[in-house]
């Protein structure tokens, strides 16, 4: 019961973060391009309370969902979004590269692929020191069409690393679908012939991805496949069913309420009332934060590019 | 002695043996042919061979830093460094500036030369990557700095690319067994008073013929060696131009908007009142690297080419070379790699 509250407080989070931007970005404060997450909360959720702590994250443009999930740290995400020195980077990295590595979230690239092998890499290090974390990797279907992906997944595969690939398949990359883009039937049937475990859950039910994250067994690479749908355009908070390139669906599921009505099943509609008016608070109290703190000095420009530190 | 690539190895086997966190990985390293003896006597454990992928190997070798090792990534050629350049421009510079999450990442990259190397294994291609925020750029030219770079790299916590030029390797020198640290410093590797010739790795050797013959005809040529193209030591290369007054960049690599159009412009900024003359540049020329050996030849530059731009930059009268005897690698190298 305790968990299935806290995975409707890291669905609910990522959504009412996202809702809080919906209505706010004109006012042109936020000034990052924004890859929403809205539609695919309940992926990140899930995977993220199966592995818990011991999860390193590394993830595409498409932050928010995982940063929030990971490191819960709704005061840094405005502050980095407002692009103020509240933010984890001090304004430097907006929505699109927001890491905070001393929270769990070690990478956010933005170009396609990039993420995979550093994740490998990480895995790697954390084999040959013999720690217990695990490095969780997400990324998009259009990722499948990079070299680097495939490198990725042969190198783990090879070397037998605990890593946990998260396919987040919505059929799209940016506006063109899989069938223009996939000289294959089934991404699926390719990929679980290499050495690892494979996983295929619908990425809708935050606690059905929860079950099916096998959050132990590590003794090979897991890929974790799993669908839905993108509500809002790729980047920018609108819908864009009227551009004409996809259709709205008939049946929309919404990963929110799913679990929100999992979660007063297992507890109780006050439990889910409170969570709710909690997040609201902090992201009420995260934007004020955000506001009242500074933009980055002009002169820490060209602070950082080295460490300029010999050990 | 030591050679060049003998200093490689007891750099790389010291720093595992004082450090733990640190590997070598890439293409081939356990191999036989050990990276023409680079690799030649480390652990086995803790050198990795890895599968034919450059780019996911480099984004690897971050991971593997972030994770807390000290990875240090081998490319047989540089032209191959560049399958990895998504990484190299996009993460491995970037990561430090963005997080404040360091990366102890070490790259060593190889320019081949000679012997039909040809258009794919050959480039240098320095200033691209010191064009870089966040990536440091060496090149060591002898044993010594080979070592004592190696070393520095290895212990420090940003990003450095090391490029090695394959005929260096045979290069011998004093490299004391002890593990040190040399700082990426340009040097002068030979004093003198008339002009300046900075260049880089083996153009450095060219430059030290090439001021040796003009010795004779009582030109005094000082030669610096650059060293590192990122960063870059400004004041060694300004306080030799300020002495001699005249400057030659000869560069191992294009000219066009090389580094030696970067050396150009810093050193006109700190000694345009003390130049004499304007600021030459040798390089490649401005093709592909051919195979054919009579194309090669035109392709690069050597120490003749340094004296005939010399005897322009002073206005000497027509020197002599034909008993001169310049460096023909074939005496040494017959191929194939």
């Amino acid at each position: 019961m305790h968990t299935n509250l806290e995975l409707y407080r890291k669905v609910f989070t990522i959504r009412a973060c996202e809702e809080y931007i919906v209505e706010h970005y004109h006012e042109d404060e936020m000034k990052t391009p924004m890859h929403m997450s809205m539609g695919g909360e309940a992926i990140a959720a899930g995977v993220l309370q199966a592995i818990g702590e011991r999860a390193q994250t590394f993830c595409s443009y498409r932050t928010h969902a995982v940063y929030l999930a990971r490191t819960d740290d709704i005061e840094g995400f405005f502050g980095e979004l407002y692009g103020k020195v509240s933010g984890p980077n001090q304004g430097r990295a907006g929505s699109m590269h927001i890491a905070n590595p001393v929270k769990g979230h070690y990478l956010s690239s933005g170009i396609v692929a990039a993420q995979i092998p550093v994740a490998v890499g990480t895995a790697y290090a954390n084999k040959a020191l013999g720690n217990a974390k695990i490095a969780v990797v997400f990324f998009g279907d259009g990722a499948t069409n990079e070299g680097a992906f495939w490198e990725s997944l042969n190198l783990a595969c090879l070397l037998k690393l605990p890593i946990l690939f998260v396919c987040e398949d919505n059929d799209l990359a940016v506006h063109t679908p899989r069938n223009q883009r996939a000289g294959y039937k089934n991404i699926r049937k390719i990929v679980s012939r290499f050495n690892l475990r494979m996983i295929e859950i619908p990425g809708y039910d935050a606690a059905h991805v929860w079950d099916a994250t096998i959050s132990d067994m590590f003794d090979l690479p897991i890929f974790l496949y799993t669908t839905y749908h993108r509500w809002l355009e790729h980047v920018g908070i609108n819908q864009d069913y009227d551009a004409g390139y996809r259709k709205r669906p008939i049946n929309r599921r919404d990963p929110v309420r799913i679990q929100r009505r999992h979660t007063i099943l297992a507890a109780s509609r006050s439990d889910v009332e409170t969570i709710e008016k909690e997040v609201r608070q902090r992201i009420e109290q995260a934007v004020s934060v955000a506001k009242r703190s500074s933009f980055p000095a002009t002169s820490t420009l060209l602070k950082g590019i080295y460490s300029d530190y010999i050990r | 002695m030591t050679t060049y690539a003998e200093a490689i190895d007891q750099a790389l086997i010291q720093e595992m043996e004082r450090d733990e966190s640190v590997f070598v990985y890439g293409i081939g390293v356990p191999d036989h042919k050990k990276v023409f003896g680079t690799t030649a006597n480390l652990p086995r454990d803790r050198s990795l061979d890895t599968p034919l992928s450059e780019d996911a190997l480099l984004g690897f070798g971050v991971g593997a830093a972030l994770g807390g090792l000290r990875p240090v990534n081998v490319h047989i050629r540089i032209d191959f460094l560049l399958l990895a350049m998504n990484q190299l421009a996009n993460i491995v510079s970037t990561h430090h500036y963005i997080t404040g999450q360091q990366i102890p990442l070490v790259i060593r990259a190889i320019v081949g030369r000679g012997w039909g190397q040809g258009c794919h294994h050959s480039k240098s291609m320095h200033s691209t990557f010191a064009h870089i925020p966040g990536l440091k750029v060496y090149m060591p030219v002898t044993p010594y700095d080979a070592k004592g770079l190696l070393v520095a790299a290895i212990r420090d916590n940003d990003p450095v690319l090391l490029i090695e030029h394959r005929w260096l390797y045979w290069a011998e020198g004093d490299v004391p067994e002890e593990s040190y640290v040399v700082q990426p410093k340009a040097k002068v590797i030979r004093k003198g008073s008339d002009l300046t010739v900075i260049a880089t790795s083996w153009l450095c050797v060219e430059a030290l013929h090439a001021a040796e013959i003009l010795a004779k005809h009582d030109v005094s040529v000082e030669v610096v060696d650059l060293c590192s193209a990122q960063p870059l030591d400004i004041v060694t290369l300004a306080n030799s131009v300020d002495k001699t007054g005249v400057c030659l960049v000869a560069d191992n690599d294009w000219v066009h908007c090389g580094l030696g159009a970067e050396v150009v412009a810093q050193v006109q900024e700190e000694c345009f009142d003390d130049l004499t003359a304007p600021i030459l540049r040798v390089g490649f020329a401005p093709s592909p690297c051919p195979t054919a050996r009579c194309l090669e030849n035109a392709f690069y530059p050597n120490a003749a080419t340094i004296i005939h731009k010399v005897k322009d930059l002073l206005d000497l009268d027509p020197i002599d070379l034909s008993h001169e005897e310049f460096y023909a690698h074939e005496r040494r190298f017959k191929g194939p790699f």
